[in-house]
């Protein structure tokens, strides 16, 4: 991890987030420092689930109330649509869509991510609140699938963020990806997706991952 | 009664309302499932989406109104709840109605949306500002035919008690103020669309266009919150206009189903109705609902 010195030195830095003086109606000068003031430069925390019947009933809870990020990358965003429609009709296993990161509680990585979109992804996924979940959707998110060798995509998607479910086809059918949330609901039943904790033990590693693929790193180490 | 008694019986009859209202939103989302020939969700999915949102381990705030925000949303919708009286003729389930009890009503309605304004403000999404300048402006123009709807019938009744109001209302259907003062009925139950948050009034939390509206950074306990206090809104303001308007009721069998079917109305009418933009609501407002609020004093007093 950088630390926060050379993240203002960043000539990658949005003319906005660099330091700048603003004159106040009063002509009183306050002086702004974007990344410090407008942002939170916490590290987040290891969360511990509860132990014993507790932590089952609440697991419980949250495998019947999965929460989808609207979120589209790649091929997959249009396959999602169809699962709300009556012939799929994810809403009778407690799958809903919402439309901010804030409220939900599974990011869909719908297909190939551009270096451009992996940013995006990882805002987005810093933002949803542990526990968080990560479905991947198609082979693209495996192995790079028919985009392995672009210059421009990332070819496995657990080395930047941790993902529970994989959903391999290329494009997998709703069908499948109704299956792949019934997949999510078993790990989350068991207690075995804990991927939010796993994401703050090793963040060292995948910001080092991410920061090797993103080289216009200009937000802060963790996106509140 | 002594007090300990009454605060009892108040609790329990929140405790009823809020399971009635997390119910009730199920049931209305299973059948509008069944109409678009959808399973759809559980009827007791509400219940778990309430869980899992008290069970979200990470929690951030923004300041001390967006704490706040929640807190005054559900103060609000208690608000109503405490001070009305729900079934007529019980000593247990009158609350702590009150002879001006239907002003205070009035006002309490209003103030949740006021601490959610500033708490959502405070979380500095610009969907929440624009949320909120969208739901301020349409509540007030709901405002006024829904208060001269309720001065059409303080007028008629000559009286502010709510329970006083459902007493003149008894002895049948042909009592009720919907059929001795149906201009003063048809604004307010025209400006209840719009306090419900339906389709076509629904561009203030508008999916697809407005992420969310207000509560857009809200997460985790703070959404559990505004989701507890809308079940018991919900059921509180179609109690409300089941005391003004049908004749209030005897027991929790006839509370429950006009609630329903009140409540059942303004999601008939959001199914068949596309979604209004502000500029197309607020004009609406001013114009049906507002002429027959006014028809319905003029009446009266000629
Ligand atoms: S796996 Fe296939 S369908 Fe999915 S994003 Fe990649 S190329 Fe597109």
């Amino acid at each position: 991890m950088s630390d926060k010195k050379d993240i203002h030195e960043d000539k990658f830095l949005a003319p906005e987030n660099r330091k700048h003086v603003v004159i106040g109606p009063d002509g009183e000068e306050i002086h702004v420092d974007p990344l410090n003031d407008y942002f939170c430069t916490d590290m987040p925390k290891v969360e511990k689930p509860y132990k014993g019947v507790m932590e089952k009933f609440l697991n419980w809870a949250r495998a019947e109330s999965l929460w989808v990020l609207a979120f589209g990358t790649g091929c997959g965003s249009i396959e999602l649509p169809p699962l709300f429609s009556p012939r799929f009709d994810a809403y009778r296993f407690g799958v809903a869509m919402r439309p901010t990161p804030r409220q939900s509680g599974v990011l869909i990585i719908s297909g190939y991510l551009a270096v451009k979109t992996l940013k995006r992804a990882i805002r987005s996924y810093e933002q949803m609140q542990n526990p968080k979940y990560v479905i991947a959707l198609g082979s693209c998110t495996i192995n790079g699938g028919m985009y392995w060798d672009s210059y421009n995509t990332i070819n496995r998607l657990d080395h930047y963020l941790p993902v529970d479910v994989y959903i391999a086809g290329c494009m997998p059918r709703p069908e499948a990806v109704l299956a792949g949330f019934m997949k999510l609901k078993e790990r989350i039943k068991k207690g075995d997706a804990e991927g939010a904790n796993e994401y703050v033990e090793k963040l060292d590693w995948y910001k080092a991952n991410q920061k090797k693929i993103i080289k216009d790193w200009n937000m802060p180490d963790y996106n509140w | 009664m002594s007090l300990f008694t009454r605060i009892l019986f108040v609790l329990l009859g929140l405790f009823i309302t809020l399971n009635w209202g997390l119910i009730m939103s199920g049931i209305i989302r299973k059948i509008i499932a069944r109409l678009s020939m959808r399973r759809g969700i559980k009827v007791v999915q509400p219940y778990i989406n309430l869980i899992k949102n008290f069970s979200i381990r990470s929690q951030l705030t923004h300041g001390v109104m967006f704490y706040l925000g929640p807190v005054f949303r559900l103060s609000g919708g208690v608000g109503v709840f405490l001070f009305m009286p729900m079934i007529y003729g019980s000593i247990y389930w009158t609350n702590f109605s009150f002879t001006g009890d239907l002003i205070l009503i009035s006002y309490f309605l209003f103030f949740g949306m006021l601490g959610m304004a500033l708490g959502a403000g405070e979380g500095g999404h610009p969907y929440s500002a624009i949320g909120i300048g969208r739901g301020l402006a349409q509540f007030t123009a709901i405002e006024v035919p829904m208060t001269l709807a309720i001065i059409s019938i303080a007028i008629q009744y000559n009286s502010l008690s709510i329970t006083e109001i459902v007493a003149a209302q008894q002895g049948g259907i042909m009592n009720w103020t919907m059929v001795t003062n149906p201009f003063a009925t048809i604004a307010a139950m025209l400006a209840f669309l719009g306090m419900m948050g339906h389709s076509p009034f629904n561009v203030v939390m508008a999916p697809q266009e407005n992420p969310i509206g207000p509560p857009t950074e809200y997460h985790g306990t703070f959404l559990g919150v505004l989701q507890t206090n809308r079940a018991i809104l919900h059921v509180v303001e179609a109690v409300l206009f089941m005391n003004l308007f049908f004749g209030g009721a005897t027991n929790w069998g006839i509370l429950i189903l006009k609630t329903f079917l009140i409540y059942f109305y303004t999601v008939f009418v959001g199914m068949v109705f596309p979604r209004f933009r502000v500029d197309q609501s607020i004009p609406w407002f001013f114009k049906i609902p507002l002429v027959f609020g006014i028809l319905a004093i003029v009446l009266l007093i000629i």
